[in-house]
């Protein structure tokens, strides 16, 4: 009985911090800004390792500033900011999900494309199957996995077929590049197509084939501050960050290249 | 009946301290009585085949049912090939089926076409006076009534040897009289082995007596011998009732030598038919002088016996018409009656106690 | 109107009562709220709406039927018999109800997949099972499986052995006492395992995304269906969730009365 109540008490504590929470943090920032900062970055969850890494190294340049990170989906992303999760930075995947940010007011002046993806082939090691281009994936025996046209990278995918005259028939239309990648690292499929920066990800799991026709489907990544953040300036400083040398230089060891 | 075995078996059962021999001859009804734990039971799933014994074999005829040395290895016929039916407390009638198909499930299983299993049922069912019941469910039957199907549904299968597990010790008293006298048609000549702990069962169903106790035979022989002269100490327990055969009265029972035992008349014999009156030792109390009041059965007697039986003691009398029962009185009321054998006293009979069954 | 009874309970626990009802109740309700009911009947009848749901209507009675062949025999076996090393098998037969359904995708993978253990033999006679329909239905039987053995040995031991040894006696062979007796008495716990493991293998996921795959129309089933419908169409996720909500408390009642009739 005292046990239940201790627990029940906990939770009613959390629950009451977690609603109020947001107004307490910020009270106390703005009060003594120069000491600790918070920063809320909210990125698509392809920038994991990249962005993960320049927090760190913007965290060392900015004493007193800590860089805290959401990583999910752009559409999960936009759905929490519009819905009131405190964030003062939004990195999306893609210009459809930061357009949503736009429209509803919550981006603080205009979003800048950082970084862009482009498609990949990638085959289980050693390349079986002997793919050299775009146009060897429509081949009857390859067991070919792409992502689902309702998500970037199937966008990107439907992009570059009807480009190219191509018509590719998969065995499967996955949901996350991640499940595409899987599939061919276990041996389940013969090819798979994904962003550069996810066959860098998987390193020896796969061999990667770039193809001429990728560029007809370049995916460009927007960043911007949002409205509702309590520190500005310091967002716009990591947005700077991430436009700046050591910025690019990150993102391009991880297979991203710089947006036109 | 022949003096043929028609059923013979040996089990040895280590677990359960279970060491026994039984013959059963063809046509006989065998009654096993004996304490909880005696081995009843595990002597009937044995047979039936439900049960594995250590060592042992038994023959149903000319057929071995088993045969099996050391740790069980050896002949094992299925249950189902034995041709023998085990009856138990609770009628088990499956609820699923009607009564019809609970009777008419041991011919379906036996290959015999529906329309005749059907016909077959029903004459069971009217053997076992249970005929109105054929289209019901078994939840739509009292208890009594179930057990007469389970009955019908075991003879229906028509096995060679019947097995009874106190087919009554569930039933409601008042239901009980008019199923053993339905049971005792019915096994009349039928090899069968019943496992009861009534006396009244070993009595009117069996046509001889085996006492188990720890796991081995104490006693057997024919029904009225154990029970006049019981010799082990369980047959002796059970044995330990006054019974009172002759012909129903409206009340009670009529003995052959003309003397009347009223009873509490909860069970309805019909008067002039076979019945028995059964009542405990200590329902008799004995007096030296007629009793005032008017108790109902007040009988001349005089005391042949007297057998201490710790704080109590047995004192067998001859009543009237060669009747003969046993008092229960404690040592302090026989020194202040000063019984000896020979001594004349009145033998009153609680007529609550006494219990009348049909014969 | 039942008629008043000491319920001897303490009052303070109604309290987390109340709130766990809330709790499962709620988020339903937010569901609905968020139902797009003009929209409704067109989201759901959507030509990818449609196939996905005719998929997880095919697969989950495949399944189905499926854990009734493998589960039955399973359940009775581990009720009637007795061998060495039982009891753990009964628990790792359980273990698909407890593990979560990635990993069972990925044990399936290894198993089925073309470089599984029995996949690569499977791949040498010309059978593949990856993406394809087939590999839904081993999905969702593996996951739902347990819910009909756990279902059907309940009932069973319940059901006792008592009945069986009177149709032997009665001189019924095993297979006609199984037939005739033990499964007929155990219907209503068959009835309500096999209408969970269809409840299971609909609401299957984790497992089928990992292993099977997602085409519309081949693998693609509600589940995977609603997953993707929400990059781009909330609504129709909503619509289609709500789908599901539907066939899950039909499959309830269902359940509740099979046991009501025990």
């Amino acid at each position: 009985m005292r046990r239940f109540l201790g627990a029940a008490a906990a939770l009613a504590l959390i629950g009451g911090l977690s609603a109020c929470g947001g107004d307490g943090d910020n009270e106390a920032s703005s009060e003594a800004e120069t000491e600790q900062v918070t920063l809320t970055v909210f990125a698509a969850a392809s920038l994991t390792s990249t962005f993960t890494e320049l927090g760190e190294r913007f965290e060392a340049e900015n004493e007193g500033v800590s860089v805290e990170f959401n990583f999910a989906g752009s559409s999960d992303l936009v759905a929490q900011i519009q819905n009131g999760s405190p964030a003062d930075v939004f990195a999306s995947a893609d210009e459809k999900n930061m357009e949503k940010a736009t429209g509803d007011d919550l981006v603080e002046g205009e979003p800048t494309l950082f970084a862009a993806n482009t498609l990949q082939i990638v085959t289980a090691p050693g390349n079986p199957k002997d793919i050299e281009g775009f146009e060897d994936l429509a081949a009857e025996d390859v067991t070919l996995v792409i992502c689902a046209p309702e998500v970037p990278c199937g966008a990107a995918t439907k992009e570059v077929e009807e480009s190219s005259g191509v018509t590719l028939s998969p065995s499967s239309e996955e949901s996350a590049v991640t499940d595409v990648l899987a599939k061919v690292t276990s041996g389940e499929a013969d090819a798979g197509l994904v962003y550069v920066t996810d066959a860098v990800g998987a390193g020896d799991a796969v061999e990667s084939i770039s193809f001429p026709e990728a560029a007809e489907a370049v995916n460009d990544y927007p960043i911007a501050v949002l409205s509702d953040s309590e520190h500005g300036d310091v967002a716009q400083r990591f947005v700077d960050f991430v436009l700046g040398p050591m910025g690019q230089e990150v993102l391009g060891e991880a297979g991203f290249v710089q947006s036109e | 009946m022949t003096d043929t075995p028609a059923l013979e078996c040996e089990i040895l059962l280590e677990e359960r301290g279970v060491d026994l021999r039984l013959e059963v001859a063809d046509g006989e009804t065998v009654a096993v009585l004996g304490p909880n734990g005696a081995g009843k039971s595990t002597l009937l799933s044995t047979i039936a085949g439900t049960l594995r014994p250590d060592r042992g074999s038994a023959r149903l005829g000319s057929e071995t049912l088993f045969d099996v040395d050391t740790g069980g290895r050896g002949l094992w016929r299925q249950p189902h090939a034995r041709g023998i039916a085990l009856l138990a407390q609770d009628a088990l009638l499956f609820p699923h089926l009607t009564v019809t198909e609970n009777v008419a499930f041991g011919p379906r299983s036996r290959g015999v076409p529906r329309r005749a299993a059907r016909e077959a049922a029903r004459r069971w069912l009217d053997e076992v006076g249970a005929g109105e019941y054929a289209g019901r469910k078994p939840s739509q039957l009292s208890g009594g009534q179930a057990q007469r199907i389970s009955v019908a549904r075991a003879l229906a299968a028509e096995p060679r040897l019947l097995l009874l597990d106190e087919p009554m010790a569930a039933l409601d008293v008042t239901m009980v009289p008019s199923v053993r006298q339905m049971l005792r048609r019915v096994l009349a000549d039928r090899t069968s082995v019943i496992v009861t702990h009534d006396v009244l069962d070993a009595l009117l169903l069996a046509d001889r007596v085996v006492v188990l106790e720890d796991g081995g035979v104490a006693e057997e022989g024919p029904t009225a011998d154990v029970l006049a002269r019981p010799r082990s100490t369980f047959g002796a327990s059970i044995a330990d009732v006054n019974l009172w055969p002759g012909t129903a009265t409206k009340d009670g029972v009529r003995s052959t030598g003309g003397a009347e035992m009223h009873g509490a008349a909860h069970i309805a014999v019909d008067p002039g038919q076979p019945a028995i009156a059964a009542f405990a030792p200590r329902a008799v109390a004995l007096y030296l002088e007629p009793p005032v009041g008017s108790p109902r059965n007040v009988l001349p007697a005089r005391v042949r016996e007297l057998e201490p039986r710790g704080a109590t003691v047995r004192v067998r009398v001859d009543g009237p018409g060669g009747a003969e029962m046993s008092a229960e009185v404690t040592a302090g009321a026989l020194a202040e009656l000063g019984l000896v054998p020979g001594t004349e006293v009145f033998a009153v009979v609680k007529a609550t106690e006494v219990t009348t069954y049909p014969a | 109107m039942r008629s008043p009874q000491y319920s001897g309970l303490p009052a303070w626990v109604y309290v987390p009562a109340v709130a766990g009802a809330a709790f499962v109740l709620l988020p339903l309700l937010a569901l609905m709220a968020r139902v797009d009911w003009s929209q409704f009947i067109s989201l759901i009848t959507s030509e990818s709406s449609v196939a996905a749901l005719r998929l997880s209507l095919i697969t989950a009675s495949i399944s189905t039927v499926a854990c009734l062949v493998l589960g039955v025999p399973m359940a009775i076996v581990l009720v009637r018999t007795r061998f060495a090393g039982q009891s753990v098998l009964r628990s790792l037969v359980l273990l698909p109800m407890v593990l979560p359904p990635v990993v069972g995708g990925i044990a399936l993978l290894y198993t089925f997949g073309r470089r599984g253990l029995l996949g690569e033999h499977l791949e040498v006679l010309g059978i593949q099972i990856a993406f394809s329909t087939a590999a839904v239905v081993l999905a969702q039987t593996f996951v739902s499986l347990p819910f009909l053995v756990v279902s059907l040995e309940g009932t069973l031991r319940t059901a006792g052995q008592r009945y069986d040894i009177v149709a032997a006696t009665l001189g019924a062979k095993p297979t006609t006492v199984l037939r005739r007796v033990t499964l007929p008495l155990v219907l209503p716990g068959l009835a309500s395992g096999a209408i969970l493991a269809f409840a299971r293998a609909l609401g299957e996921f984790g497992a089928t995304i990992t292993f099977a795959g997602s085409l519309q129309g081949v693998t693609r089933t509600l589940p995977l269906e609603i997953y993707l419908q929400r990059e781009v169409d909330p609504d129709a996720a909503v619509a289609l969730s709500l789908v599901l909500v539907v066939v899950a408390v039909l499959v309830i009642g269902l359940v509740r009365g099979s046991r009501g009739q025990m």
